[in-house]
């Protein structure tokens, strides 16, 4: 403990250091969102900005905060002031503001978004506390406490957050008494099925076998959603520190970090850190002299949907095809080369550390009976504040899209959650509070955390379809409900979609998803029918309109819809005319231009063109083709 | 912009660093495609010699996973996200953009081996939808219009 002792002494001297800076810090935040939003030329600007004045600033890149929509996001703090925010700024704004702060003393409220810490000396007047916006206020911030504030390259950081001190306590509990504590902080894990950790845990630590396995589930499989990503990215060692935990707790002295290759920052944070744990004592044998022995490895994932269900990603790691194989024998029993194997997702872990630190009891403050604790989320679709949340387990569908991500621009139509093998709900579903039963009764899934957000410019059939052909792919085809099965539900909604439905598919679709469900071997397939049953049960309507009327009210089936000009408006700019591929748009300057339908590839270009570059901005329309019949 | 740098062929000391474990087939085939750039039936049929295994069984394991790839990539390579938040975003729509510009279709290279093209299922950035990348570079939020310049940076 001595030498942690000085490890702890010199992190917090390093953070005190950092946070009492003589000179002024930058902070850019360069997680995925943040780069592929510009933040690299914007970091360009800042060190060209402070090189052309002659000034001194440390430059602090950090991960996400979670409203990624406000991406790049660039923070100043002064000695002695607090830390101002700034949103989407480009370059050429940075630039000016870091000029504003440091030679002028003014943090230029206009342009800032929020601030972070005290403001004895008044100097951050006229912009709001970050954590105040109407996106923060709601959240819940444990597992993604560190997120946008320390610098995940640094182990240091993490130490002087209290990072490690979780580990002790749990060689001071010893593995039962971790165990036991997180039975009663009531932890479910994270990664779609919400069943509770200590008990496979315990399952695991009692069966036999010399050598035993912890496996972190980093594949995030579900298109559309990044929160594993994003926690990696910013605050690596907290999902290390909870690998660490939940080895010691099982006994196992073999780790592995099973990881989409999609992700190669993530990869190469999570490299860094474990090369950092290892100089600190971490890893290795006799860990901080606690007789406890633990190494890890990081397994590259090659792209499968399938290889985030575990037994599939054992197969993996073990150098097959990732297919699933039926249970028992449990994993927790016999798993990676048959040892005793548990496998948790990076949520589960990364909460962990929080719970040993500051306690069961205080852990279940937060959520309701059965589903304590919090969630993240992404937050994503058509919605106005776009990112990544953490929020108590329980809140209402409502608040979380409205009151945090400020609702749609159109009107709102539906929201998935649970991804591929989750469920579309309906406006009647919006006060349902989130938990792993009320999602479940309402026919769909928690799952990791994906919740897309949709208006009615979005066609749920469109979206059935959409979800059936990615399972579709993805069925690993070992078991014929899942892979013929799957492909018939594609079939038959291609065809609705293109207008060829009839009104028996309806029907077809229902019993043949029911049968998929039951008869398929794992968990993909048992869920995979979950898009296509709740879109028929809540919009029923809608897919009828596709059937009968070969309608598509969003606008989105290709089939079923049209480019029009809309005479009245268009003012003859021809830009249209210089964007079409096909020739299919004519008409001279000035006068209304005529669109060839029989041309018309649909490709968009007219319609961008016209709405962000042309005079009149909205005289080129799409629209469902059975409306024009109407007229 | 970053091109691929020269590629050579041979793949013996990719093996060399590994057990000759079944276990090591995938991180095996990881390095020969860092490294070629695509798995190449010559590398298959080292590889199973190496292994011990058959070349249909490495051709099973590498066909399941859609990070593979059976031919040569171009200079440089363009990837349209098709995950949940880009396609209620219009991906798909910029994913027949790309088509009907090279020609091509997903998987495959263009013949002046300028551009390869792939689909993929969400990178990452789904607040900022639709996203493609070209690259090592990620463009976010676009559009058919700046999709065509954007491509047409990368000789
Ligand atoms: C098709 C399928 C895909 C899955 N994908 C993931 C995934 O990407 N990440 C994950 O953590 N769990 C995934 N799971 C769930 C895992 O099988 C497993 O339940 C989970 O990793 C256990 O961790 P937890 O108890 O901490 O939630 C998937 C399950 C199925 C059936
Ligand atoms: S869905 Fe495209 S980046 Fe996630």
């Amino acid at each position: 403990m001595n030498d942690y002792l000085k490890i702890k002494e010199s992190a917090a001297r390093k953070w005190e250091a950092l946070n009492n800076s003589k000179v002024p810090v930058i902070y850019i935040g360069m997680a995925s969102c943040g780069k592929a939003a510009g933040s690299p030329k914007v970091l360009d600007q800042i060190r060209e900005t402070l090189a052309n004045n002659n000034l001194k600033a440390k430059i602090i890149q950090v991960g996400c905060i979670g409203p990624c929509y406000l991406e790049p996001l660039m923070d100043i703090r002064l000695p002695g002031m607090p830390r101002i925010s700034y949103a989407n700024v480009i370059p050429a704004l940075a630039g000016r503001i870091v000029e504003s702060n440091l030679l002028k003393n003014d943090p230029m409220p206009k342009l800032a978004i929020g601030y972070f810490g005290d403001d004895p000396k008044g100097y951050a007047k006229g912009i709001e506390r970050f954590f105040d916006l109407p996106m923060l206020k709601p959240q819940v911030r444990i597992v993604l406490r560190n997120c946008g504030f320390i610098d995940p390259g640094e182990i240091d950081h993490y130490i002087a957050n209290e990072g490690y001190d979780a580990i002790f306590n749990a060689f001071r509990l010893g593995p039962e008494g971790v165990i036991n504590e997180i039975e009663k902080a009531g932890l479910r894990g994270r990664g779609g099925a919400g069943f509770p950790t200590y008990r496979k845990w315990r399952i695991c630590r009692e069966s036999p076998g010399k050598q035993k396995c912890m496996i972190c589930n980093a594949d995030e499989g579900d298109p559309g959603a990044f929160m594993n990503r994003s926690l990696i990215e910013g605050d690596p060692h907290a999902v290390l520190e909870g690998l660490l935990i939940a080895a010691y707790a099982i006994g196992a002295s073999i780790g592995y970090i099973y990881i989409r290759a999609e992700y190669p920052l993530a990869i190469q944070r999570l490299k860094k850190a474990i090369t950092q744990m290892r100089k600190y004592g971490f890893l290795g044998k006799n860990i901080h002299r606690s007789g406890f022995d633990f190494d890890i490895r990081i397994k590259e994932g090659a792209g499968a949907f399938v290889c985030g269900e575990e037994t599939a990603l054992i197969g993996s790691i073990e150098g097959k095809r990732g297919m699933p194989r039926s249970r028992p024998p449990f994993p927790a029993v016999s798993g990676l080369h048959g040892m005793p194997t548990i496998i948790n997702n990076v949520e589960t872990l990364g909460t962990l550390p929080n719970i040993l630190r500051e306690g069961a009891t205080w852990y279940t403050q937060f959520g309701t009976e059965g589903n304590r604790g919090t969630k993240t989320f992404s937050l994503v679709g058509k919605i106005r504040r776009a990112g990544l949340i953490e929020v108590p387990l329980g809140m209402s569908l409502r608040k979380i899209i409205f009151d945090i991500g400020g609702g749609t621009v159109k009107p709102f139509k539906a929201v998935q959650t649970g991804g591929p093998s989750g469920g579309c709900l309906s406006e009647e579903f919006l006060d349902t509070p989130v938990d792993y039963e009320s999602l479940g009764a309402a026919g769909s899934i928690m799952g990791s955390g994906g919740l897309i957000v949709m208006d009615e410019d979005t066609c749920v059939v469109d979206l059935a379809r959409y979800f059936l052909n990615f399972t579709q792919k993805e069925s690993c085809g070992k078991c014929a409900p899942c892979r013929i099965g799957t492909r018939h539900l594609v079939e038959i909604l291609e065809r609705i979609t293109k207008g060829d439905g009839v009104a028996e598919d309806l029907t077809k679709l229902q019993t043949l998803g029911e049968t998929i469900k039951r008869g398929s071997l794992c968990g993909l397939g048992q869920t995979a029918p979950n898009p296509v049953l709740t879109t028929l049960k809540y919009f029923r309507p809608e897919y009828m309109m596709h059937v009968k009327d070969k309608h598509c009210e969003a606008a989105v089936c290709r089939e079923l819809i049209e480019y029009r000009v809309v005479p009245g408006k268009c003012t003859g700019c021809q830009r249209c005319v210089d964007v079409c591929p096909t020739g299919a748009i004519t008409g001279p300057r000035s006068e209304i231009h005529n669109l060839d339908p029989k041309k018309c590839i649909k490709c968009r270009a007219c319609y961008e063109i016209c709405r962000f570059d042309a005079i009149a901005g909205d005289a080129i329309i799409i629209r469902s083709k059975r409306g024009a019949a109407n007229e | 912009m970053g091109k691929r740098g020269a590629k050579k062929k041979d793949i013996s000391n990719i093996l060399s660093g590994f057990r000759d474990d079944e276990g090591n087939l995938i991180p095996i085939l990881q390095k020969i495609q860092k490294k070629l750039g695509f798995i190449s039936e010559d590398s298959v049929r080292q590889t199973a010699r190496y292994l011990r295994i058959s070349e249909n069984q490495i051709f099973g394991v590498a066909s399941f996973y859609s990070q593979f790839r059976f031919n040569e990539p171009g200079r440089n390579s363009i990837k349209v996200c098709l995950g949940t938040a880009c396609h209620v975003q219009g991906g798909q729509i910029l994913s027949e953009a790309v088509e009907r510009d090279l020609g091509i279709l997903p998987g495959q290279t263009t013949e002046d081996m300028r551009y390869d093209y792939e689909q993929v299922a969400c990178l990452g950035c789904c607040a900022l939808a639709p996203v493609i990348q070209i690259n090592d570079d990620i463009y976010s939020r676009m559009t058919v219009i700046r999709l065509k310049e954007t491509m047409d940076k990368y000789e």
